[in-house]
C-alpha cells in the first residue's frame, strides 16, 4: 500500500532551489534511506512530508489519517523548561503510563521515565525521541539524521533498534543519513539525493552507481564493506545499550 | 468587602498573578523575556491613541498590543530572532508613543502612572476588567496547553503532530497582549513585566514538569502580591515596586537554594 506519494515536488527557499522535481513513493513496511551531501535537500524533503514546508510546485498524497512518527535531527530542550521523560512522551496527547512504559521498552530505554530530559546522555535522548515517535503506533517512522552526535557503535546500535522496531510493528521507515557506513545494507531502498534524485535502488546498486560515486567518490565502497563487518556484531551493541 | 481598598488591591494583584504565571512560564521557556517591556512601551502609544480618539485606555492599549503581537508573529522566523524583533518594537513603539503624546495639546499624561500604576486606586469596575481578562486568558491557555507546549519544545515536532506552531505562538502573544491591556491602568507596566518573569523564574528550581512550574509560579506570584501589599502598608512605600521587590527577594532565596543543592 502506498503511504506517501510525492510527484514532481520542487521547493524554493529564499530564492534557492532546494528540491527539483522529486518523485518518491513510500510503501508500507519498507525501509528507505535518503543519502546525499550537505545542502542536498534531505531534511527539506522530510519536512515537506511532515507538512512543515509547503512545496513550491508538485503534489503530495498521503493516505487518510496517516500516522507519522517523527524523530527530529536535533531537539534542544531549553534548560528553563522542566520536563521528565514520561511527561515528554505524553505530548501532545495524554496517554497512559503503561503506554509510556511500553514505548520506552520498544526503544530500548526502559526505566528512564522519571528522569529529567536534560540529564540524559546523547544515546538515551535519541532513544527517548524514538519512543515518543512510536507512541501513536505510527504507520511510518521518519528519522532526520537521528544518529547525529552518536559514535559509530552507538549509531549502529540505534539503527539495529530501528530494524527491530520495524520487524515488530511493521511500520515503514524513511530516514535521512550522511552516515553511509552504518545505514545502507539495512535499507530496502536507497535514494541518492542532490536537489534532484540522482539514483535509487537496492543498497548494492546505489553504491556502485556512477551518479553516487560522482557525489561521494570511490572511497565509500570500502566504507560499505567496513559496515558489513560491523553489522554482524551490532546485536552486541544493542544489548549493551549506549548510555 | 470590596469597599476596602486593600481587599480590592489584593484581588487585583491576585488576578494579575494568576494570569501571568502560566504566560510567564512560556515567556521564559521561549526566551521572550523582553516581551513585557516591549508591550509596555507600546502601551504608551496606545494611551496616546486612546486620548486622541477619546476611547477608553483599555481599548487603545489592547489595539496597539494586539498589533504588536501580530507583527512579531508574522516576522519571527523570517531572518529575525525574537529578541531582535521585540527590541525593535519596544523602542520604536515608545518613540512613536512619545511623538504622538506631543501632538495632544492641552492634555497632560502622567507617564509615570502608566509605568507604575496605582494598585491602591482600583475600582470595582477595574477589578471586573482584570478578572475578566485573567479568566479569558486562563481558558485559552488551558485549551491550548498541550499544543502550546509541543510547539515550544520543537516546531517540527509540532508539525508532525498536526499542530501549527505559528498559530500557537499567535495564541500566546494575543494572551500576553490581553493581560497587559487589562492590567496596565491599575498595576502599571513595571509590575506586569516583573510578574511575568520573576515568579516563573523563581519556580524553576522546584519544578520537575511544566505543570508544576506553573502551579508554583502562581503560588509565588500570590505570596508576592499579598506580602508586598502589606509591606507597603506597613513601611509606607510605593505599592507596585514593593510587590516586585518581594518577588525579587523570593527569587533570590530560591536561587540560593538551588545553588546550594548542587
Amino acid at each position: 500500500m502506498k503511504l506517501v506519494e510525492i510527484q514532481k515536488v520542487s521547493v524554493q527557499l529564499g530564492g534557492n532551489k532546494v528540491l527539483l522535481d522529486v518523485d518518491l513513493v513510500v510503501n508500507s513496511g519498507e525501509i528507505i534511506t535518503i543519502v546525499g551531501p550537505n545542502g542536498s535537500g534531505k531534511s527539506t524533503l522530510l519536512r515537506v512530508i511532515i507538512g512543515a514546508i509547503s512545496p513550491t510546485s508538485g503534489t503530495i498524497k498521503k493516505t487518510d489519517d496517516l500516522r507519522i512518527g517523527y524523530v527530529p535531527q536535533r531537539l534542544h530542550i531549553d534548560p528553563t523548561l522542566p520536563m521528565t521523560v514520561n511527561r515528554f512522551l505524553k505530548l501532545p496527547h495524554r496517554i497512559s503510563t503503561a503506554e509510556a512504559v511500553w514505548a520506552l521498552e520498544q526503544a530500548g530505554v526502559s526505566g528512564l521515565g522519571e528522569k529529567q530530559m536534560s540529564l540524559l546522555s546523547g544515546g538515551q535522548f535519541q532513544r527517548v525521541l524514538l519512543a515518543r515517535a512510536l507512541m501513536g503506533q505510527p504507520q511510518i517512522l521518519i528519522l532526520d539524521e537521528a544518529t547525529q552526535g552518536l559514535d559509530r557503535p552507538g549509531a549502529a546500535s540505534f539503527y539495529q533498534q530501528i530494524e527491530d522496531v520495524r520487524q515488530r510493528m511493521g511500520c515503514a521507515v524513511l530516514m535521512v543519513s550522511h552516515d553511509l557506513h552504518v545505514v545502507m545494507s539495512a535499507s530496502d531502498r536507497v535514494i541518492c539525493l542532490n536537489r534532484h534524485i540522482c539514483c535509487e535502488g537496492a543498497p548494492e546498486y546505489v553504491a556502485s552507481a556512477p551518479e553516487y560515486r560522482a557525489l561521494f567518490g570511490e572511497g565509500t565502497q570500502g566504507a560499505l564493506a567496513l559496515y558489513r563487518h560491523h553489522h554482524s556484531h551490532t546485536h552486541d551493541h544493542s544489548a549493551h545499550g549506549d548510555s | 468587602m470590596l469597599d476596602d481598598f486593600m481587599v480590592r488591591a489584593a484581588l487585583a494583584g491576585l488576578g494579575v498573578a494568576i494570569a501571568t504565571a502560566p504566560l510567564g512560564c512560556f515567556v521564559i521557556w521561549r526566551r521572550m523575556a523582553y516581551f513585557g517591556d516591549a508591550t509596555a512601551h507600546a502601551a504608551i502609544l496606545g494611551v496616546a491613541i486612546s486620548l486622541a480618539l477619546s476611547l477608553p485606555v483599555f481599548a487603545g492599549v489592547l489595539f496597539v498590543a494586539l498589533f504588536m503581537a501580530l507583527t512579531i508573529t508574522t516576522l519571527s522566523g523570517r531572518g529575525y530572532a525574537m529578541d531582535t524583533l521585540l527590541g525593535v518594537m519596544a523602542h520604536s513603539a515608545l518613540a512613536f508613543g512619545l511623538v504622538a503624546v506631543s501632538f495632544l495639546s492641552g492634555i497632560r499624561i502622567d507617564l509615570m502612572a502608566y509605568l507604575f500604576g496605582d494598585i491602591l486606586a482600583v475600582t470595582p469596575r477595574d477589578l471586573s476588567v482584570i478578572w475578566g481578562g485573567a479568566v479569558l486568558v486562563l481558558i485559552l491557555v488551558r485549551a491550548r496547553w498541550s499544543a502550546l507546549l509541543t510547539a515550544t519544545l520543537n516546531p517540527d515536532l509540532a508539525y508532525a503532530c498536526g499542530i501549527d506552531p505559528k498559530r500557537e505562538q499567535l495564541y500566546l502573544t494575543i494572551s500576553l497582549a490581553v493581560v497587559v491591556a487589562v492590567a496596565i491602568k491599575v498595576v502599571g507596566v513595571l509590575l506586569i513585566a516583573a510578574m511575568l518573569i520573576i515568579p516563573a523564574a523563581a519556580a524553576r528550581p522546584f519544578s520537575r514538569t511544566p505543570e508544576t512550574m506553573v502551579v508554583i509560579a502562581t503560588v509565588i506570584g500570590g505570596i508576592s502580591t499579598y506580602g508586598g501589599l502589606h509591606a507597603a502598608f506597613y513601611f509606607d512605600t510605593p505599592t507596585g515596586p514593593t510587590i516586585v521587590s518581594v518577588a525579587a527577594i523570593i527569587f533570590a532565596l530560591t536561587a540560593i537554594f538551588s545553588a546550594s543543592k548542587r
